[in-house]
């Protein structure tokens, strides 16, 4: 038989950097006491994921992301993490923004503010995976929606 | 080989397409299967040289039509062995088919405190209707629990059915374990305590010899688009007296016999539950599929089937990390294969195999609460029919390997 031919399509899907995100997580470690726990869940997929928080003067001092699920998923909440921390808020909810336009334009350009998510932009071409790359981040919203009303945990379906 | 795989080949043009540059192998056969030339010819005749309505033309086309409609009823019938044509109705799909004894035969039956049984291996087709009719009625769902190799636990089977049971719902063949369930056992037992059987039948009876005289079973729910047929089209089977003993489904054309301002009433069983213009086309064009099947003969189809099993759980089995769910015995289980690879998850998986052009389903099948019994968030599954052949098995095997090699932790390569 011959050999598969790799399409470009599936090459920009499994970006290395997504790969290596993916066997190497970063902040993997659960954070001990953090002020918020937040956990999104995608029955569709069964994608889990849960990311710990601690604040400090308002920004994200430490995060901790760890889950289950495919690559995808699993590879957008580490590479977030890298991201995030010492960023408030607002500077966050920009970020997400811009990551969820990115994933609706599969033919759009990535903003420079995004850096290494750059990444996923191939993501937005399999529009069943898109959900599996914003997972994280709309858990990470709720954490800091859940922070700023003095809550603790929360929980999400998508 | 039990047949000729080259020659069923050939009837079936999708199969000559290529997937992603490499050849179409196709084991999805579960979530549908692929059709032969005769079945596009018949839905191709239909339109070109009898469309017209049913049951109401006085045209030349029309009782054409008729004819070969309410022939293909008779096909069913004697597919699975029924009495009569009678004891056959048309639905869209077996999910309707159920929804139709949730409503027609569940509402008018079922008081607080009776009992609905099901299993843990059903699809969700067979949960929700139920979960439903429990909600309007105050019944309630009973779950009968499996075992470490998917099969129902009989211990548990012979303390949850009984004297507060109405009706007992359940697979023959589990759509992710393959688990074949003794279903004339079953219904002995449910009879013994007055209460109804329904059989999901999605999935054995286009791949194993049924009868369903001989199982006894009171409403069986089958689709045609997983037996070579067109979609559009399922089945409910029901012994005659049941069906006239149960409520209209939908309501309007076709299910009536006189219709005042005041009140109606119902058209003779079946077509009391078929309102509405049918799907002519379909139900006429799944003809062809029953004689294909009829000709291969259902002995040789299971035959076949239970080889390719046999054969794909040896070479799954093979690769590293592999975990393979259900039965161990290739003779106790349907045309399926649900596994998962270490801790790949199955979308990556269905990713890359579709790269070699091997289309699995990943996910959960539509059985939630099964992959919690499993405690997995989901398994890929391949799914074999008569066209596949074992060599097919070597791009399957490709791929995982490849898969493998783009996700595992570089910790555990080489190790
Ligand atoms: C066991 C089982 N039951 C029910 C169904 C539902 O069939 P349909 O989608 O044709 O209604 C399926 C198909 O996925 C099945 O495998």
């Amino acid at each position: 038989m011959p050999q598969p031919v790799p399409e470009p399509e599936f090459d920009e899907l499994y970006r290395e950097l997504i790969l290596d995100h993916y066997r190497s997580p970063r902040h993997h470690e659960p954070l001990s006491e953090p002020d918020v726990v937040a956990e999104g869940y995608n029955p569709l997929c069964g994608d889990e994921v849960e990311i710990r928080l601690t604040f400090s003067n308002g920004a994200v001092r430490d995060l901790s992301f760890h889950g289950r699920g495919c690559s995808i998923s699993q590879a957008s909440g580490s590479m977030l993490s890298d991201l995030v921390i010492g960023k408030n808020a607002d500077e966050i909810r920009t970020l997400s923004g811009l990551f969820t336009t990115m994933m609706r334009e599969p033919e759009g350009e990535s903003p420079e503010e995004l850096g290494d998510l750059e990444a996923f932009q191939g993501v937005a071409k399999f529009p069943a995976r898109v959900k599996c790359a914003t997972l994280a981040w709309h858990t990470l919203e709720d954490g800091l929606t859940q922070h700023e009303q003095g809550g603790h945990a929360v929980r999400r379906e998508e | 080989m039990t047949f000729d795989i080259q020659k069923i080949r050939a009837d079936f043009p999708i199969l000559k397409r290529e997937v992603h540059g490499r050849p179409l192998v196709y084991f999805d056969n579960a979530a549908t299967t692929q059709k032969p030339q005769s079945v596009i010819d018949a839905l191709v005749e239909y339109y070109s040289s009898y469309n017209a309505n049913i049951h109401r033309g006085i045209h030349a086309l029309a009782e054409e039509a008729t004819l070969r409609y309410e022939a293909t009823r008779q096909s069913v019938a004697d597919f699975i062995g029924a009495p009569s044509a009678d004891c056959i109705v048309f639905t869209r799909n077996t999910t309707e088919s159920i929804n139709l004894v949730a409503h027609s035969w569940g509402r008018k039956t079922l008081e607080p405190g009776d009992e609905i049984v099901i299993s843990a291996m059903e699809h969700h087709s067979d949960i929700v209707p139920w979960q439903l009719l429990a909600e309007t009625t105050g019944a309630v769902l009973r779950v009968l629990p499996i075992d470490g190799e998917g099969g129902l636990r009989w211990d548990e089977v012979e303390s949850l059915v009984g004297e507060k049971t109405k009706l007992v719902a359940v697979t023959q063949m589990s759509n992710v374990l393959g688990t074949i369930n003794p279903i004339a056992q079953i219904v002995k037992l449910a009879h013994s305590h007055g209460a109804r059987v329904l059989v999901d039948a999605a999935q054995s009876i286009p791949h194993m010899p049924v009868d369903v005289q001989e199982l006894e079973a009171d409403f069986v729910a089958f689709s045609a688009h997983k037996m070579l047929g067109p979609t559009g089209v399922g089945v409910l089977y029901a012994p005659q007296a049941l069906l006239e003993e149960m409520d209209p489904f939908l309501a309007g054309g076709e299910m009536i016999r006189r219709v005042s301002f005041e009140d109606s009433t119902w058209n003779d069983v079946p077509w009391k539950f078929e309102a509405g213009t049918p799907n002519i086309a379909d139900v006429c064009a799944f003809s062809a599929s029953l004689d294909y099947l009829a000709d291969l003969g259902m002995e040789n189809v299971r035959a076949h089937e239970i080889e390719m099993v046999a054969a794909a759980m040896r070479r799954l089995s093979e690769i590293e990390c592999v975990t393979i769910y259900g039965p161990k015995n290739p003779e106790d289980r349907g045309g399926v294969v649900a596994f998962n690879v270490d801790d790949i998850h199955p979308h990556d998986l269905g990713t890359v195999l579709d790269q070699h052009g091997v289309a699995i389903r990943a996910g959960h099948h539509c059985a939630q609460p099964l992959m919690g019994e499993l405690d997995v968030v989901a398994t890929a599954r391949a799914s074999f029919y008569i066209y596949n052949f074992e060599e097919e098995l070597d791009a399957l095997v490709e791929g995982i390997d490849a898969a493998a090699r783009m996700f595992r932790a570089p910790a555990r390569t080489g190790a």
